[in-house]
Protein backbone atom coordinates (compact mmCIF):
# COMPACT_ATOMS: atom_id res chain seq x y z
CA UNK A 1 0.00 0.00 0.00
CA UNK A 2 1.42 3.70 -0.93
CA UNK A 3 0.09 6.81 -0.67
CA UNK A 4 -1.38 8.12 -3.71
CA UNK A 5 0.55 11.05 -3.78
CA UNK A 6 3.52 11.95 -1.10
CA UNK A 7 3.74 13.72 1.61
CA UNK A 8 0.24 14.92 1.96
CA UNK A 9 -0.76 12.84 5.22
CA UNK A 10 0.93 10.32 7.45
CA UNK A 11 -0.18 6.64 7.00
CA UNK A 12 0.14 5.04 11.37
CA UNK A 13 -2.97 3.94 13.26
CA UNK A 14 -3.94 7.78 13.90
CA UNK A 15 -3.05 9.38 10.82
CA UNK A 16 -3.07 12.80 9.83
CA UNK A 17 -2.45 15.52 7.19
CA UNK A 18 0.71 17.45 6.84
CA UNK A 19 0.50 21.08 6.31
CA UNK A 20 3.33 23.69 5.56
CA UNK A 21 4.20 26.35 7.59
CA UNK A 22 5.80 29.44 7.23
CA UNK A 23 9.03 29.60 9.48
CA UNK A 24 8.61 33.97 9.78
CA UNK A 25 4.64 34.41 10.60
CA UNK A 26 3.60 30.74 11.18
CA UNK A 27 1.30 30.55 8.72
CA UNK A 28 -0.15 27.45 7.62
CA UNK A 29 -0.89 25.95 4.43
CA UNK A 30 -2.74 21.95 2.90
CA UNK A 31 -2.27 21.41 0.41
CA UNK A 32 2.08 21.09 1.44
CA UNK A 33 4.18 23.07 -0.70
CA UNK A 34 6.40 21.10 -3.10
CA UNK A 35 9.94 21.72 -4.16
CA UNK A 36 8.67 20.17 -7.50
CA UNK A 37 6.51 22.84 -8.09
CA UNK A 38 9.20 25.50 -8.06
CA UNK A 39 10.76 28.13 -5.72
CA UNK A 40 7.79 30.21 -5.67
CA UNK A 41 5.55 27.71 -3.91
CA UNK A 42 6.97 28.27 -0.83
CA UNK A 43 6.37 32.03 -0.53
CA UNK A 44 4.32 32.24 2.27
CA UNK A 45 0.24 33.73 1.47
CA UNK A 46 0.42 35.87 4.11
CA UNK A 47 0.45 38.99 2.39
CA UNK A 48 1.97 40.90 5.51
CA UNK A 49 5.05 38.36 5.19
CA UNK A 50 7.87 37.61 2.95
CA UNK A 51 8.95 34.55 4.34
CA UNK A 52 9.99 31.93 1.36
CA UNK A 53 10.86 29.06 4.06
CA UNK A 54 8.11 26.41 4.88
CA UNK A 55 8.59 23.56 7.30
CA UNK A 56 6.39 20.86 8.11
CA UNK A 57 3.82 20.07 10.45
CA UNK A 58 0.66 17.93 11.20
CA UNK A 59 -2.83 19.24 11.43
CA UNK A 60 -5.58 18.18 13.80
CA UNK A 61 -7.20 14.85 13.05
CA UNK A 62 -9.93 15.99 13.97
CA UNK A 63 -11.96 18.63 12.40
CA UNK A 64 -15.89 19.92 11.83
CA UNK A 65 -17.91 19.46 8.63
CA UNK A 66 -18.20 23.20 6.91
CA UNK A 67 -20.05 21.28 3.91
CA UNK A 68 -20.52 18.07 2.59
CA UNK A 69 -21.95 16.27 -0.73
CA UNK A 70 -21.54 12.80 -3.05
CA UNK A 71 -20.69 12.19 -6.49
CA UNK A 72 -23.73 9.53 -7.86
CA UNK A 73 -22.22 9.68 -11.38
CA UNK A 74 -18.71 8.68 -12.01
CA UNK A 75 -16.04 11.69 -11.91
CA UNK A 76 -13.80 12.19 -15.70
CA UNK A 77 -10.35 11.00 -15.70
CA UNK A 78 -7.85 11.69 -14.03
CA UNK A 79 -10.19 10.35 -11.37
CA UNK A 80 -9.60 6.40 -11.26
CA UNK A 81 -12.99 4.67 -10.32
CA UNK A 82 -11.78 1.87 -7.34
CA UNK A 83 -14.30 -0.96 -9.01
CA UNK A 84 -16.52 -1.85 -11.94
CA UNK A 85 -19.27 -0.74 -11.68
CA UNK A 86 -19.08 2.75 -10.16
CA UNK A 87 -19.86 2.92 -6.44
CA UNK A 88 -20.96 6.37 -5.18
CA UNK A 89 -18.75 8.01 -2.61
CA UNK A 90 -19.41 11.11 -0.21
CA UNK A 91 -17.32 14.30 0.15
CA UNK A 92 -16.90 16.39 3.03
CA UNK A 93 -15.11 20.06 3.91
CA UNK A 94 -14.05 19.90 7.18
CA UNK A 95 -12.98 23.03 9.26
CA UNK A 96 -9.65 22.28 11.39
CA UNK A 97 -8.79 24.51 14.41
CA UNK A 98 -5.83 25.31 12.21
CA UNK A 99 -8.43 27.80 10.48
CA UNK A 100 -8.60 25.99 7.52
CA UNK A 101 -11.08 23.96 5.69
CA UNK A 102 -9.74 20.75 3.52
CA UNK A 103 -11.84 18.94 1.34
CA UNK A 104 -11.99 15.42 1.53
CA UNK A 105 -13.39 12.07 0.27
CA UNK A 106 -15.82 10.64 3.32
CA UNK A 107 -14.99 7.09 4.46
CA UNK A 108 -16.34 4.24 2.96
CA UNK A 109 -19.57 2.81 4.37
CA UNK A 110 -20.61 6.69 5.24
CA UNK A 111 -23.01 8.93 2.98
CA UNK A 112 -24.29 12.24 3.24
CA UNK A 113 -27.28 11.00 5.42
CA UNK A 114 -24.54 10.89 7.88
CA UNK A 115 -23.13 13.74 8.20
CA UNK A 116 -24.48 17.50 8.88
CA UNK A 117 -22.53 21.07 8.85
CA UNK A 118 -20.66 20.89 12.37
CA UNK A 119 -20.29 17.01 12.47
CA UNK A 120 -17.21 15.60 13.89
CA UNK A 121 -15.24 13.53 11.47
CA UNK A 122 -11.51 12.30 11.60
CA UNK A 123 -8.99 11.59 9.46
CA UNK A 124 -8.77 7.99 8.36
CA UNK A 125 -6.72 6.01 5.57
CA UNK A 126 -8.27 3.87 2.74
CA UNK A 127 -7.48 2.58 -0.35
CA UNK A 128 -8.02 4.71 -3.67
CA UNK A 129 -7.95 2.54 -5.81
CA UNK A 130 -5.57 -0.64 -7.60
CA UNK A 131 -3.39 0.30 -10.48
CA UNK A 132 0.13 -2.12 -11.15
CA UNK A 133 1.96 -0.63 -8.06
CA UNK A 134 -0.88 -2.11 -5.91
CA UNK A 135 -3.50 -0.10 -3.80
CA UNK A 136 -3.07 3.22 -3.68
CA UNK A 137 -4.13 4.82 -0.86
CA UNK A 138 -5.84 8.74 0.18
CA UNK A 139 -6.98 10.47 3.21
CA UNK A 140 -10.54 10.70 4.23
CA UNK A 141 -13.18 11.99 6.54
CA UNK A 142 -15.09 9.78 9.09
CA UNK A 143 -17.86 10.40 11.15
CA UNK A 144 -17.08 10.00 15.12
CA UNK A 145 -19.29 7.31 16.07
CA UNK A 146 -21.72 7.46 18.97
CA UNK A 147 -22.42 11.64 18.32
CA UNK A 148 -25.29 13.64 17.60
CA UNK A 149 -25.41 15.14 14.43
CA UNK A 150 -26.03 18.97 14.57
CA UNK A 151 -25.33 22.25 12.58
CA UNK B 1 -15.97 61.50 -18.16
CA UNK B 2 -17.81 58.91 -18.19
CA UNK B 3 -18.07 55.65 -20.38
CA UNK B 4 -21.39 54.29 -21.87
CA UNK B 5 -22.67 50.98 -23.66
CA UNK B 6 -23.95 52.59 -27.13
CA UNK B 7 -24.63 48.74 -28.77
CA UNK B 8 -25.06 45.29 -27.70
CA UNK B 9 -25.52 42.10 -29.89
CA UNK B 10 -25.45 38.57 -28.82
CA UNK B 11 -25.16 35.34 -31.29
CA UNK B 12 -28.16 32.74 -29.84
CA UNK B 13 -27.07 30.24 -27.42
CA UNK B 14 -27.04 26.76 -28.48
CA UNK B 15 -25.23 23.71 -28.78
CA UNK B 16 -24.34 24.55 -32.56
CA UNK B 17 -20.91 23.22 -32.83
CA UNK B 18 -19.53 25.79 -35.64
CA UNK B 19 -16.51 27.77 -35.09
CA UNK B 20 -16.60 30.71 -32.56
CA UNK B 21 -15.19 33.11 -34.82
CA UNK B 22 -18.74 33.03 -36.32
CA UNK B 23 -20.08 33.55 -33.33
CA UNK B 24 -18.57 36.25 -32.27
CA UNK B 25 -18.47 37.75 -35.24
CA UNK B 26 -22.18 38.19 -35.59
CA UNK B 27 -22.68 39.45 -31.67
CA UNK B 28 -20.08 41.59 -33.03
CA UNK B 29 -21.54 42.79 -35.93
CA UNK B 30 -25.29 42.74 -34.06
CA UNK B 31 -23.82 45.21 -31.61
CA UNK B 32 -22.30 47.68 -34.19
CA UNK B 33 -25.61 47.34 -35.96
CA UNK B 34 -27.52 48.24 -32.57
CA UNK B 35 -24.57 51.18 -31.96
CA UNK B 36 -25.19 52.78 -35.51
CA UNK B 37 -21.00 52.89 -35.22
CA UNK B 38 -19.23 51.28 -38.54
CA UNK B 39 -16.79 48.87 -38.07
CA UNK B 40 -14.26 51.50 -39.70
CA UNK B 41 -14.62 53.48 -36.64
CA UNK B 42 -13.97 51.25 -33.85
CA UNK B 43 -10.48 51.54 -32.83
CA UNK B 44 -10.21 48.99 -30.08
CA UNK B 45 -11.00 45.42 -30.20
CA UNK B 46 -11.25 43.37 -27.00
CA UNK B 47 -11.63 39.53 -27.23
CA UNK B 48 -12.62 37.34 -24.59
CA UNK B 49 -9.96 34.44 -24.77
CA UNK B 50 -11.36 30.76 -25.37
CA UNK B 51 -9.03 28.52 -24.25
CA UNK B 52 -11.01 25.11 -25.79
CA UNK B 53 -9.82 26.30 -29.35
CA UNK B 54 -6.46 25.96 -30.03
CA UNK B 55 -4.05 29.04 -31.14
CA UNK B 56 -7.42 31.26 -32.32
CA UNK B 57 -8.76 31.13 -29.32
CA UNK B 58 -6.09 32.36 -27.13
CA UNK B 59 -5.22 35.73 -29.49
CA UNK B 60 -9.33 36.06 -29.64
CA UNK B 61 -8.80 39.66 -29.96
CA UNK B 62 -7.02 39.37 -33.25
CA UNK B 63 -8.77 36.50 -34.40
CA UNK B 64 -12.55 38.71 -34.08
CA UNK B 65 -10.79 41.83 -35.98
CA UNK B 66 -9.01 39.85 -38.86
CA UNK B 67 -12.48 38.03 -39.02
CA UNK B 68 -14.19 41.19 -39.32
CA UNK B 69 -11.50 42.65 -41.32
CA UNK B 70 -8.26 44.48 -40.83
CA UNK B 71 -9.05 48.20 -40.10
CA UNK B 72 -5.63 48.88 -38.03
CA UNK B 73 -7.47 49.14 -34.84
CA UNK B 74 -5.12 48.35 -31.59
CA UNK B 75 -6.18 44.81 -29.63
CA UNK B 76 -6.38 43.37 -26.77
CA UNK B 77 -6.88 39.35 -25.22
CA UNK B 78 -8.68 38.51 -21.66
CA UNK B 79 -8.93 35.65 -19.55
CA UNK B 80 -10.43 35.21 -16.33
CA UNK B 81 -12.19 31.86 -16.52
CA UNK B 82 -15.72 32.66 -16.17
CA UNK B 83 -15.45 36.57 -15.16
CA UNK B 84 -12.98 37.15 -18.59
CA UNK B 85 -16.22 39.70 -19.83
CA UNK B 86 -16.24 42.41 -17.00
CA UNK B 87 -11.85 41.89 -17.65
CA UNK B 88 -12.47 42.71 -21.37
CA UNK B 89 -14.86 45.64 -20.82
CA UNK B 90 -12.59 47.33 -17.95
CA UNK B 91 -9.55 47.02 -20.41
CA UNK B 92 -11.94 48.75 -23.03
CA UNK B 93 -12.73 50.79 -20.04
CA UNK B 94 -9.64 52.11 -19.15
CA UNK B 95 -8.42 52.69 -22.52
CA UNK B 96 -11.38 55.35 -23.68
CA UNK B 97 -10.71 57.08 -19.70
CA UNK B 98 -7.21 57.47 -20.70
CA UNK B 99 -8.63 59.38 -23.70
CA UNK B 100 -6.41 56.82 -25.67
CA UNK B 101 -9.59 54.90 -27.77
CA UNK B 102 -12.73 56.72 -28.89
CA UNK B 103 -14.90 53.10 -29.86
CA UNK B 104 -14.03 49.94 -28.32
CA UNK B 105 -15.28 46.89 -29.35
CA UNK B 106 -15.93 43.92 -26.65
CA UNK B 107 -16.46 40.60 -28.14
CA UNK B 108 -16.56 37.02 -25.97
CA UNK B 109 -17.49 34.04 -28.03
CA UNK B 110 -17.04 30.07 -27.40
CA UNK B 111 -17.43 26.33 -28.37
CA UNK B 112 -17.59 24.38 -25.37
CA UNK B 113 -17.46 20.37 -25.35
CA UNK B 114 -20.48 18.30 -23.28
CA UNK B 115 -20.61 17.01 -19.81
CA UNK B 116 -18.87 17.54 -16.75
CA UNK B 117 -15.57 19.89 -17.66
CA UNK B 118 -12.81 18.16 -17.43
CA UNK B 119 -9.39 19.52 -16.86
CA UNK B 120 -6.51 19.50 -19.24
CA UNK B 121 -5.02 16.07 -20.47
CA UNK B 122 -1.68 14.57 -18.82
CA UNK B 123 -0.55 13.93 -15.18
CA UNK B 124 -0.28 17.14 -13.47
CA UNK B 125 0.81 16.49 -9.81
CA UNK B 126 1.21 20.28 -8.77
CA UNK B 127 -1.96 21.32 -10.59
CA UNK B 128 -4.86 21.82 -8.21
CA UNK B 129 -7.02 21.64 -10.93
CA UNK B 130 -6.01 18.36 -11.70
CA UNK B 131 -5.50 16.81 -8.36
CA UNK B 132 -8.76 17.38 -7.61
CA UNK B 133 -10.39 14.73 -9.83
CA UNK B 134 -7.36 12.37 -9.34
CA UNK B 135 -7.56 12.18 -5.68
CA UNK B 136 -10.94 13.44 -5.00
CA UNK B 137 -13.28 12.68 -8.03
CA UNK B 138 -14.08 16.47 -6.54
CA UNK B 139 -16.10 17.84 -9.77
CA UNK B 140 -17.66 20.98 -10.59
CA UNK B 141 -20.89 20.38 -9.55
CA UNK B 142 -19.75 18.61 -6.81
CA UNK B 143 -18.49 22.27 -5.52
CA UNK B 144 -22.06 23.42 -6.30
CA UNK B 145 -23.68 21.06 -4.23
CA UNK B 146 -21.27 21.84 -0.85
CA UNK B 147 -22.65 25.32 -1.02
CA UNK B 148 -26.13 24.36 -1.65
CA UNK B 149 -26.01 21.96 1.24
CA UNK B 150 -24.82 24.24 3.40
CA UNK B 151 -27.88 26.95 2.64
CA UNK B 152 -29.73 23.70 3.63
CA UNK B 153 -28.11 23.17 7.16
CA UNK B 154 -27.46 26.95 8.19
CA UNK B 155 -30.18 28.54 6.53
CA UNK B 156 -33.31 25.92 6.36
CA UNK B 157 -33.43 25.85 2.08
CA UNK B 158 -35.18 23.05 1.11
CA UNK B 159 -34.85 21.37 -2.63
CA UNK B 160 -38.32 22.60 -3.35
CA UNK B 161 -36.20 26.10 -2.79
CA UNK B 162 -33.78 25.77 -5.44
CA UNK B 163 -36.20 24.19 -7.57
CA UNK B 164 -38.22 26.99 -7.78
CA UNK B 165 -35.48 29.25 -8.89
CA UNK B 166 -35.55 27.00 -12.02
CA UNK B 167 -38.61 27.11 -12.36
CA UNK B 168 -38.70 31.28 -12.09
CA UNK B 169 -35.49 31.57 -14.27
CA UNK B 170 -37.29 29.01 -17.17
CA UNK B 171 -40.20 30.95 -17.04
CA UNK B 172 -37.95 34.78 -17.45
CA UNK B 173 -36.01 33.04 -20.32
CA UNK B 174 -39.23 31.90 -22.22
CA UNK B 175 -39.22 35.10 -24.48
CA UNK B 176 -35.75 35.21 -24.69
CA UNK B 177 -34.74 34.84 -28.79
CA UNK B 178 -31.28 33.98 -26.83
CA UNK B 179 -31.87 31.61 -24.64
CA UNK B 180 -31.09 27.93 -25.32
CA UNK B 181 -33.18 26.54 -23.38
CA UNK B 182 -37.11 27.86 -23.20
CA UNK B 183 -39.28 25.74 -22.00
CA UNK B 184 -41.34 25.73 -18.67
CA UNK B 185 -40.13 23.81 -16.12
CA UNK B 186 -41.47 22.47 -12.56
CA UNK B 187 -40.63 21.86 -9.24
CA UNK B 188 -41.81 18.42 -9.91
CA UNK B 189 -39.61 18.16 -13.26
CA UNK B 190 -36.76 19.68 -11.48
CA UNK B 191 -37.20 16.80 -8.30
CA UNK B 192 -37.76 14.32 -10.41
CA UNK B 193 -34.07 14.68 -12.82
CA UNK B 194 -31.56 12.28 -11.34
CA UNK B 195 -29.18 14.16 -8.68
CA UNK B 196 -25.93 14.87 -9.70
CA UNK B 197 -24.19 15.77 -6.18
CA UNK B 198 -26.86 15.70 -3.71
CA UNK B 199 -28.51 17.68 -2.98
CA UNK B 200 -28.26 19.36 -6.44
CA UNK B 201 -30.36 17.60 -9.55
CA UNK B 202 -29.73 17.67 -12.85
CA UNK B 203 -32.12 20.25 -13.65
CA UNK B 204 -30.27 22.31 -11.21
CA UNK B 205 -27.00 22.42 -12.83
CA UNK B 206 -26.51 24.73 -15.83
CA UNK B 207 -25.41 23.07 -18.72
CA UNK B 208 -22.43 23.95 -21.32
CA UNK B 209 -22.96 25.63 -24.63
CA UNK B 210 -22.21 27.69 -27.48
CA UNK B 211 -22.35 31.15 -27.71
CA UNK B 212 -21.00 34.81 -28.22
CA UNK B 213 -21.79 38.28 -26.98
CA UNK B 214 -20.45 41.51 -27.76
CA UNK B 215 -20.52 45.43 -26.51
CA UNK B 216 -19.52 48.49 -27.73
CA UNK B 217 -17.88 50.95 -25.62
CA UNK B 218 -17.46 54.94 -26.13
CA UNK B 219 -17.12 57.88 -23.98
CA UNK B 220 -20.12 59.61 -23.50
CA UNK B 221 -18.75 63.08 -25.10
CA UNK B 222 -18.47 60.70 -28.82
CA UNK B 223 -22.02 59.17 -28.19
CA UNK B 224 -23.36 62.67 -27.53
CA UNK B 225 -21.75 64.20 -30.40
CA UNK B 226 -22.84 61.28 -33.08
CA UNK B 227 -26.15 61.65 -31.82
CA UNK B 228 -26.47 58.08 -30.34
CA UNK B 229 -29.61 57.09 -28.68
CA UNK B 230 -30.62 56.38 -24.88
CA UNK B 231 -26.52 55.20 -23.54
CA UNK B 232 -26.16 53.36 -20.83
CA UNK B 233 -23.75 54.39 -18.55
CA UNK B 234 -21.18 52.08 -17.05
CA UNK B 235 -21.18 52.93 -13.29
CA UNK B 236 -18.83 50.20 -12.26
CA UNK B 237 -16.49 47.47 -13.17
CA UNK B 238 -15.22 45.30 -10.22
CA UNK B 239 -12.75 43.32 -11.08
CA UNK B 240 -11.08 42.62 -7.67
CA UNK B 241 -9.18 39.47 -6.21
CA UNK B 242 -9.63 38.13 -3.03
CA UNK B 243 -7.99 39.65 0.19
CA UNK B 244 -6.09 36.78 2.56
CA UNK B 245 -7.12 34.80 4.44
CA UNK B 246 -9.85 33.61 1.32
CA UNK B 247 -11.79 31.56 3.69
CA UNK B 248 -14.49 29.71 1.47
CA UNK B 249 -13.27 26.96 -0.57
CA UNK B 250 -13.12 27.51 -4.15
CA UNK B 251 -13.15 25.64 -7.15
CA UNK B 252 -10.75 24.35 -8.08
CA UNK B 253 -8.99 24.48 -4.70
CA UNK B 254 -8.54 21.25 -1.88
CA UNK B 255 -8.49 23.41 0.58
CA UNK B 256 -9.12 27.36 2.30
CA UNK B 257 -6.46 30.19 3.56
CA UNK B 258 -5.90 29.39 7.04
CA UNK B 259 -7.45 32.69 8.83
CA UNK B 260 -5.51 31.45 12.26
CA UNK B 261 -2.66 34.41 11.75
CA UNK B 262 -4.67 37.08 10.78
CA UNK B 263 -8.29 36.58 11.51
CA UNK B 264 -11.51 36.03 9.35
CA UNK B 265 -12.11 38.92 6.95
CA UNK B 266 -14.81 41.35 7.19
CA UNK B 267 -16.22 40.25 4.08
CA UNK B 268 -15.57 37.10 1.54
CA UNK B 269 -14.48 37.44 -1.82
CA UNK B 270 -18.04 37.09 -3.21
CA UNK B 271 -19.10 40.11 -0.78
CA UNK B 272 -16.18 41.93 -1.26
CA UNK B 273 -16.93 41.56 -5.78
CA UNK B 274 -19.88 43.34 -4.68
CA UNK B 275 -18.93 45.87 -2.65
CA UNK B 276 -16.11 47.38 -4.59
CA UNK B 277 -19.17 47.74 -7.51
CA UNK B 278 -20.89 49.80 -5.14
CA UNK B 279 -17.83 51.70 -4.09
CA UNK B 280 -17.04 52.71 -7.24
CA UNK B 281 -20.30 53.60 -8.43
CA UNK B 282 -21.28 55.48 -5.25
CA UNK B 283 -24.71 53.38 -5.68
CA UNK B 284 -26.67 52.07 -2.50
CA UNK B 285 -27.76 48.03 -2.94
CA UNK B 286 -31.39 49.09 -2.01
CA UNK B 287 -30.68 51.29 -5.45
CA UNK B 288 -30.60 47.90 -7.32
CA UNK B 289 -33.79 47.77 -9.75
CA UNK B 290 -32.66 44.08 -11.79
CA UNK B 291 -30.04 41.77 -11.27
CA UNK B 292 -28.26 39.51 -13.33
CA UNK B 293 -26.06 36.80 -11.00
CA UNK B 294 -24.18 33.74 -12.60
CA UNK B 295 -26.41 30.90 -11.23
CA UNK B 296 -24.12 27.91 -12.00
CA UNK B 297 -26.45 26.34 -10.27
CA UNK B 298 -30.33 27.10 -8.32
CA UNK B 299 -28.67 27.35 -4.93
CA UNK B 300 -26.10 29.64 -6.14
CA UNK B 301 -28.12 32.31 -7.43
CA UNK B 302 -29.53 32.63 -3.70
CA UNK B 303 -25.58 32.97 -2.48
CA UNK B 304 -25.61 35.66 -4.73
CA UNK B 305 -28.45 37.82 -3.97
CA UNK B 306 -26.89 37.79 -0.30
CA UNK B 307 -23.25 38.39 -1.50
CA UNK B 308 -24.92 41.76 -3.53
CA UNK B 309 -26.44 42.78 -0.12
CA UNK B 310 -29.95 42.14 -2.28
CA UNK B 311 -30.95 41.02 1.05
CA UNK B 312 -29.71 39.71 4.42
CA UNK B 313 -27.79 36.55 4.59
CA UNK B 314 -29.68 33.79 5.15
CA UNK B 315 -33.07 35.61 4.07
CA UNK B 316 -32.32 34.88 0.11
CA UNK B 317 -35.24 32.09 0.31
CA UNK B 318 -37.64 34.19 2.04
CA UNK B 319 -37.33 36.72 -1.05
CA UNK B 320 -37.72 34.10 -3.56
CA UNK B 321 -40.51 32.42 -1.40
CA UNK B 322 -42.31 36.24 -1.46
CA UNK B 323 -41.60 36.18 -5.50
CA UNK B 324 -39.68 39.43 -4.36
CA UNK B 325 -36.88 37.96 -7.29
CA UNK B 326 -39.46 37.22 -9.99
CA UNK B 327 -40.23 39.29 -13.06
CA UNK B 328 -43.06 41.69 -11.15
CA UNK B 329 -41.40 41.50 -7.91
CA UNK B 330 -39.67 43.86 -6.11
CA UNK B 331 -35.44 43.10 -7.47
CA UNK B 332 -36.13 40.70 -10.33
CA UNK B 333 -32.98 38.62 -10.40
CA UNK B 334 -32.45 36.97 -14.10
CA UNK B 335 -34.34 38.41 -15.90
CA UNK B 336 -32.47 37.30 -19.30
CA UNK B 337 -33.46 33.13 -17.63
CA UNK B 338 -29.69 33.71 -16.57
CA UNK B 339 -27.51 30.27 -16.89
CA UNK B 340 -30.53 27.94 -16.69
CA UNK B 341 -32.19 28.67 -19.59
CA UNK B 342 -28.38 29.75 -21.41
CA UNK B 343 -26.07 27.02 -20.32
CA UNK B 344 -22.19 28.43 -19.77
CA UNK B 345 -20.21 29.66 -22.67
CA UNK B 346 -17.44 31.16 -20.35
CA UNK B 347 -15.81 34.02 -22.28
CA UNK B 348 -18.97 35.66 -23.87
CA UNK B 349 -21.13 35.14 -20.60
CA UNK B 350 -19.98 37.70 -18.20
CA UNK B 351 -21.00 40.31 -21.27
CA UNK B 352 -23.70 38.61 -22.26
CA UNK B 353 -24.89 39.69 -18.67
CA UNK B 354 -24.33 43.66 -19.42
CA UNK B 355 -26.12 42.33 -22.76
CA UNK B 356 -29.05 42.20 -21.10
CA UNK B 357 -28.88 44.94 -18.48
CA UNK B 358 -28.45 47.09 -21.16
CA UNK B 359 -31.66 46.46 -23.13
CA UNK B 360 -33.93 45.93 -19.19
CA UNK B 361 -32.11 49.11 -18.92
CA UNK B 362 -33.09 51.04 -21.91
CA UNK B 363 -36.91 49.47 -21.52
CA UNK B 364 -36.05 46.53 -24.71
CA UNK B 365 -36.15 43.68 -22.90
CA UNK B 366 -39.10 42.37 -24.81
CA UNK B 367 -41.59 39.79 -22.89
CA UNK B 368 -38.88 40.25 -19.79
CA UNK B 369 -39.02 43.66 -18.70
CA UNK B 370 -38.23 45.16 -15.52
CA UNK B 371 -40.56 48.18 -15.62
CA UNK B 372 -38.63 51.10 -15.37
CA UNK B 373 -35.12 49.71 -14.24
CA UNK B 374 -32.62 52.59 -13.64
CA UNK B 375 -29.81 50.49 -11.96
CA UNK B 376 -28.32 46.94 -12.61
CA UNK B 377 -25.73 44.61 -11.22
CA UNK B 378 -23.88 41.62 -12.45
CA UNK B 379 -22.14 39.27 -10.79
CA UNK B 380 -19.75 36.22 -11.07
CA UNK B 381 -16.24 34.78 -9.74
CA UNK B 382 -14.12 33.11 -12.44
CA UNK B 383 -11.55 30.13 -11.32
CA UNK B 384 -8.16 31.29 -9.18
CA UNK B 385 -9.43 34.65 -7.85
CA UNK B 386 -11.06 36.66 -10.34
CA UNK B 387 -14.17 39.03 -9.70
CA UNK B 388 -16.72 40.40 -11.67
CA UNK B 389 -19.50 42.88 -11.39
CA UNK B 390 -20.62 45.28 -13.44
CA UNK B 391 -22.88 47.92 -12.62
CA UNK B 392 -24.93 50.06 -14.93
CA UNK B 393 -27.33 53.16 -14.84
CA UNK B 394 -29.19 55.03 -16.91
Amino acid sequence: MTPVIEGWFTTGAEPRLLASRCTRCSNVVFPPVSSAAGAAAFYCRNPACDGQEQDSVELSRRGRVWSYTDAQYQPPAPYQPAGDPFQPFALAAVELPEGLVVLGQVADGYGVSDLKVGTEVELVVETLNVDETGERTIYRWKPIAGQEASA
Amino acid sequence: MSVVITGAGMHPWGKWGRDFTEYGVHAARAALADAGIAWADVDLVVGGETVRNGYAGYVAGSTFAQALGWNGARIATSYAACATGAQAIDTARARILAGMSEVALVVGADTTPKGFLAPNAGERWNDPDWLRFRLLGMTNPAYFALYARRRMDLYGATSEDFAQVKVKNAKHGLANPYARFRKESTVAEVLASPVVCDPLHLLDICATSDGAAAVVLTSADYAKRHGIASPVTVAAVSTVTPTFPNTVIDMPLLATDSSAVTGVPERTFKEAIGQAAYEEAGIDPSEVDVAEVYDLSTALELDWIEDLQLCKRGEAEALLRAGDTTLGGRIPVNPSGGLACFGEAVPAQAIAQVCELTWQLQGRAEGRQVEGAKVGITANQGLFGHGSSVILSV
